[in-house]
């Protein structure tokens, strides 16, 4: 709605928010410890649920911040620490010097690739009328605009019902992977000391 | 500004795809992973304001499975880590050929 | 004009009804091959049995702690084992083991399938007899063999005169050896691998002289050079003998490589391999054309490995590594005359190529002189023979030679006989000896005749059949020898005199001079053979005996086994000549044997060819010139045996091998047979040798396809390492790799828009 008023003002930011975007991403890229690049990839999200509101995609634009940025990050920042890979001396990371220049160049190869296929035109045949966000929202709000695909029988609620099956074979599978063997037979018992070596290796590090 | 989208969403994919290839600490290419990921939900934001509503949707599927893909990706380098006291993606070979 | 007569005549005339020989015992054609072949696979099968147990006792036999025969220790100790080959000094030589189980049997199953084969051919023989004058061939086709293309071969067999009168001799004369060889190998380990191996031997000689066309004579003369391959090397542990017999097939396999070309060369021009055809249609190869003259020359290279003349002839005196029953059979009656029934049956074509015939003569004459020579200072008796059977053989080549066709296959019978008599002889003889050194445990060499000496007194019935052979071989006159040397001597004279060879330029050199000079050679190997032939009997049954004064007592007579042959042997050196008598002779056997008996029968075989040469008129030499010529061929013969009885009666100062002193000078090149076998080896073995070995082997199937082999190996091992290290187990890798892929396919899109 906005966007039609003040278009400057919205294409500027848009294009301020995707410097920081990419100037984020790079940083990120080029950190040597992993706590510092999870939290510049942060920033780059942050940027990135501000684009998305500027697109007029207000819904998704929250969706990013509390369930990308305030989840998914949180847990790889969980993980780091739990396995104390904080520390940024304890890493040479990157590759030698080769395997970035080659890197470059695939990156300099991908980018102008996806340019030239960037400048096609797009199918006419698909587009929605111009002002087709704005009515959206008008009609529904951000979230009822989202929604309402969502949970239509005709469009993609089958895929909604199959999106959650998938997050429960996920939970379950991420606690399975994530359990420490219980103390068995091996741990206990007749063994030999091999065996109970082996066994509290795969029980954990730290033998508890 | 779908242009711009479309042009910003290539460049943080590339970064994400170079940094995929030059890191060695698999927590760290996971979230190189994950910016790719998010490249391309710009993308789809982008022209679902060409398109319709589906691009959103989409955005909301993708999030999740990068939700569900993460949580078990991470166990799976727990587990590795347990295993083999490191995360380096250089010492983690067992199925060398 | 005389060649378009000559060729019709033998174009074969309009088959008007069956030939007169169908309903006759001929038509039992096949059997005669068949009954061998039906020993062959019965001693076959019985030799491949278990085979001992210990024999009826052999004095010499027994108690034997014998210091070089492993043989018998170990033949005891292994109830299953296979003849073994025992140990020997010389091929001929084996000690008394242990009797096979199975010798009864297979002394009855060899020599009567031979001598039911005898009998049915004497039965074709009378059949034929009867008909008189019988032109044609009687030809039998039994199935077809070869169909390809234009070439058509059926499996055929022939009898005409020609092949009658050497199946007679093969069976014949086989049977004897047969007989024989009962005796002389009873005590043998490999009794019934030997009659098993002779059988098949008489089978492909069948197959040989009884094949309707060229092919089916081939594989006879394949199978025949297998078979004296076998038998030569029949004790072939020693491996001297393996050596002796690999030598034979190589050598002879030479030779086949010609005969080979010639059927080529004879089927792409003439487009017929059939003897009956060959001979009607030669007349298109074009009289003393290039191409007959090579195709004959072929032939001979053939002939010349078979039957041994130079320069394939170095096999022969190698071959006498087999037991002497063999050397008998294989190398002096049949195998080696292998080669001049060839030239008789091809009579047709050697008649129209003038310098092919001028060179078979040629060879023929310098062969027999050459071995001659040889023979005059070899101390074993076998060798002896050997090479008189090469110098005889010489002799017959020259008279097919100048188109004496009867002449040269009268000698083949009379030599059959005498050659035989005197092999047989002299294994009668060896075996006299090796039982005597075998009673002391002797190493002494059996077959020297410098060991030997004095034998009359001990073995007089071989004396005396040896001394009837010898004065035939000499040419003395009314023994066998006599009349088919004369012969041939006379019509190598008489076609010198006038013929189409004389008339015939050999590499520039004019046809008549050269039969003069041929015969000249002749006279002079007669001579050098009447000397070398005495002075093997004098060495060997007169003067004072060298053999040892322990082994004495053991000399003797062979059992009559063995002596029965021999004297039916004898009796055919003696009379044999009856079969082709001169016109000149009243001499007729008191008509028994009409004169030219042989002549006349072979007459419609070869009849016409000898024309051809004779240029048209039976060759004729005035009465005075051919008792001349006898009387020269007589002299000649008879100087010989008194020259050695002269100069050799100084045997006496002959001393016993093992003490005998080195030879000297010219007598050392004879002995060793002018050294011959060292120049073959310089020249071809060991170049042979070499090439196979350093580049053939080393280069070639090492160096090339050993290497492509293993580089085909070492890429796959390469590329698989590649491929191998593709899979490191880095994650950064496969993460390449992925975007790898995906900028190609990118770049496809891109590139195609």
């Amino acid at each position: 709605m906005r966007g039609e008023i003040y278009p400057l003002f919205y294409t500027f930011h848009f294009y301020v928010f995707g410097v920081i975007a990419i100037a984020s991403a790079l940083v990120f890229v080029t950190r040597k410890s992993p706590v510092a690049a999870a939290l510049w990839l942060v920033m780059t999200m942050f940027a990135l649920a501000a684009m998305y509101v500027l697109l007029d995609a207000h819904f998704i634009g929250a969706i990013q911040v509390l369930v990308y940025a305030g989840a998914i990050m949180v847990v790889f920042l969980f993980v780091i620490m739990l396995l104390n890979l904080g520390h940024p001396s304890e890493l040479a990371d990157a590759q030698t010097g080769w395997w970035k220049l080659g890197a470059g160049a695939v990156g300099v190869a991908l980018i102008s690739m996806i340019a030239t296929r960037v400048r096609a035109d797009l199918p006419e045949s698909l587009l929605v009328p111009a002002n087709f966000a704005q009515t959206e929202l008008a009609n529904r709000n951000a979230v009822g605009s989202v929604a309402d695909p969502l949970f239509r029988a005709d469009q993609y609620l089958l895929a909604f019902e199959l999106t959650s099956i998938l997050l429960l074979a996920a939970i379950v599978g991420a606690v399975v992977l994530g359990r420490r063997s219980t103390p068995t037979r091996l741990t206990t018992g007749a063994a030999t000391d091999a065996e109970k070596r082996d066994a509290r290796d795969l029980a954990g590090v730290s033998g508890d | 500004m779908i242009d711009a989208s479309l042009f910003i969403s290539a460049v943080l994919f590339t970064i994400g795809v170079v940094g995929v290839l030059t890191r060695r600490n698999a927590i760290v290419i996971f979230m190189c992973v994950e910016l790719m990921l998010n490249a391309v939900n710009l993308t789809f934001v982008a022209l679902s304001r060409a398109y319709g509503m589906a691009g959103q949707v989409f955005v909301v599927f993708v999030m999740t499975v990068a939700a569900a893909e993460a949580a078990v990706g991470l166990a799976i380098i727990i587990a590795i880590f347990r295993h083999r006291q490191t995360v380096n993606l250089q010492n983690i070979n067992l199925l060398r050929g | 004009m005389l060649l378009q007569q000559v060729a019709q005549a033998v174009a074969p005339a309009a088959e008007s009804g069956p030939h007169p020989l169908a309903g006759t015992a001929a038509r039992f054609l096949w059997l005669l091959p068949l009954l061998p072949l039906l020993g062959f696979v019965i001693n076959g099968l019985l030799s491949l049995l278990p085979a001992f147990h210990a024999g009826p006792a052999d004095p010499s036999a027994e108690g034997h702690d014998d210091p070089h025969a492993p043989g018998p220790v170990a033949a005891h100790d292994s109830a299953a084992e296979q003849d073994l080959p025992g140990h020997h000094d010389h091929g001929d030589d084996h000690h008394a083991v242990a009797r096979h189980r199975y010798a009864g049997l297979v002394s009855i199953v060899g020599p009567a399938v031979l001598a039911a084969t005898f009998v049915l051919a004497v039965m074709m023989f009378l059949a034929m007899r009867g008909l008189g004058q019988m032109e044609a061939p009687y030809v039998a086709r039994y199935f077809e063999w070869i169909r390809a293309g234009g070439l058509y071969i059926p499996f055929a067999l022939q009898l005409d005169q020609l092949s009658m009168v050497m199946v007679l001799v093969i069976t014949g004369v086989g049977t004897l050896i047969h007989i024989f060889s009962v005796g002389y190998m009873q005590d043998d380990p490999g009794y019934p691998r030997y009659f098993s191996y002779l059988n098949l031997f008489i089978f492909f000689m069948l197959l040989l002289v009884l094949g309707a066309n060229y092919p089916i004579m081939f594989i006879g003369w394949e199978g025949v050079g297998l078979c004296s391959y076998l038998l030569i090397g029949f004790w072939f542990s020693e491996k001297a003998n393996a050596d002796a017999g690999k030598k034979a097939f190589i050598v002879n396999r030479i030779g086949d490589f010609g005969f080979l070309v010639a059927m080529f060369l004879l089927f792409a021009n003439l487009h017929t391999l059939s003897f009956t055809s060959i001979g009607a249609r030669a007349g298109d190869l074009g009289y003393g054309s290039a191409l007959v003259t090579t195709i004959c020359l072929f032939l001979f290279l053939g002939c010349a490995g078979k039957s041994a003349q130079i320069p394939l002839y170095v096999w022969l005196p190698d071959a006498m590594a087999g037991p002497t029953p063999v050397s008998a059979l294989i190398h002096a009656a049949t195998m080696v005359t292998a080669g001049v029934y060839l030239v008789a049956r091809s009579a047709m074509l050697f008649s129209m190529a003038p310098v092919a015939s001028l060179t078979v003569a040629l060879v023929g004459a310098l062969t027999a002189i050459f071995a001659a020579t040889i023979g005059l200072k070899q101390w074993d008796i076998k060798k002896v023979l050997a090479y008189s059977t090469v110098s005889q053989l010489g002799y017959m080549f020259v008279g097919v030679g100048v188109g004496a066709y009867t002449a040269g296959v009268f000698h083949l019978v009379t030599h059959a006989f005498f050659k035989a008599l005197l092999f047989l002889g002299s294994g009668s003889v060896i075996f006299a000896m090796h039982r005597a050194y075998h009673a002391t445990h002797s190493a002494d060499d059996a077959q020297d005749m410098r060991n030997m000496g004095g034998l009359a007194r001990y073995m007089p019935v071989t004396h005396i059949l040896m001394w009837i052979a010898t004065l035939a071989i000499s040419g003395v006159p009314f023994f066998s020898g006599f009349y088919s040397k004369d012969e041939i001597l006379g019509s190598v004279f008489a076609r010198a005199h006038e013929s189409t060879l004389a008339e015939a330029h050999w590499l520039g050199i004019p046809g008549r001079p050269l039969l003069y000079a041929i015969y000249v050679i002749g006279l002079a190997a007669a001579f050098i053979t009447a000397v070398y032939m005495t002075r093997m009997m004098i060495y060997t049954f007169l003067g004072t005996n060298r053999t040892g004064d322990a082994e004495r007592p053991h000399l003797a007579e062979a059992p009559w086994v063995m002596t029965g042959p021999l004297v039916v042997l004898g009796a055919l050196s003696l009379f044999g000549g009856m079969f082709n008598l001169p016109e000149l002779f009243p001499f007729n056997y008191f008509g028994l044997a009409p004169e030219g008996a042989l002549h006349h029968w072979l007459e419609p075989v070869v009849g016409r060819p000898s024309l051809l040469i004779t240029g048209g008129s039976e060759a004729h030499v005035e009465h005075g010139t051919e008792l001349a010529l006898i009387g020269a061929a007589v002299a000649v013969g008879v100087l010989g045996i008194v020259t050695a009885l002269v100069r050799l009666r100084r045997g006496e100062r002959l001393v016993p091998k093992a003490r005998s002193p080195e030879e000297v000078g010219f007598q050392r090149v004879l002995l060793n047979k002018y050294f011959v076998d060292e120049a073959y080896d310089r020249a071809l073995v060991r170049p042979t040798y070499n090439l196979s070995r350093n580049v053939l082997w080393r280069g070639v199937d090492v160096g090339i396809i050993d290497a492509l082999v293993n580089a085909a190996a070492k890429i796959s091992r390469g590329v698989g390492g590649i491929g191998s290290s593709l899979q490191s187990g880095q994650v950064g890798t496969y993460a390449w790799v992925l975007l790898v892929g995906v900028l190609a396919v990118l770049g496809a899109f891109t590139l195609r828009s």
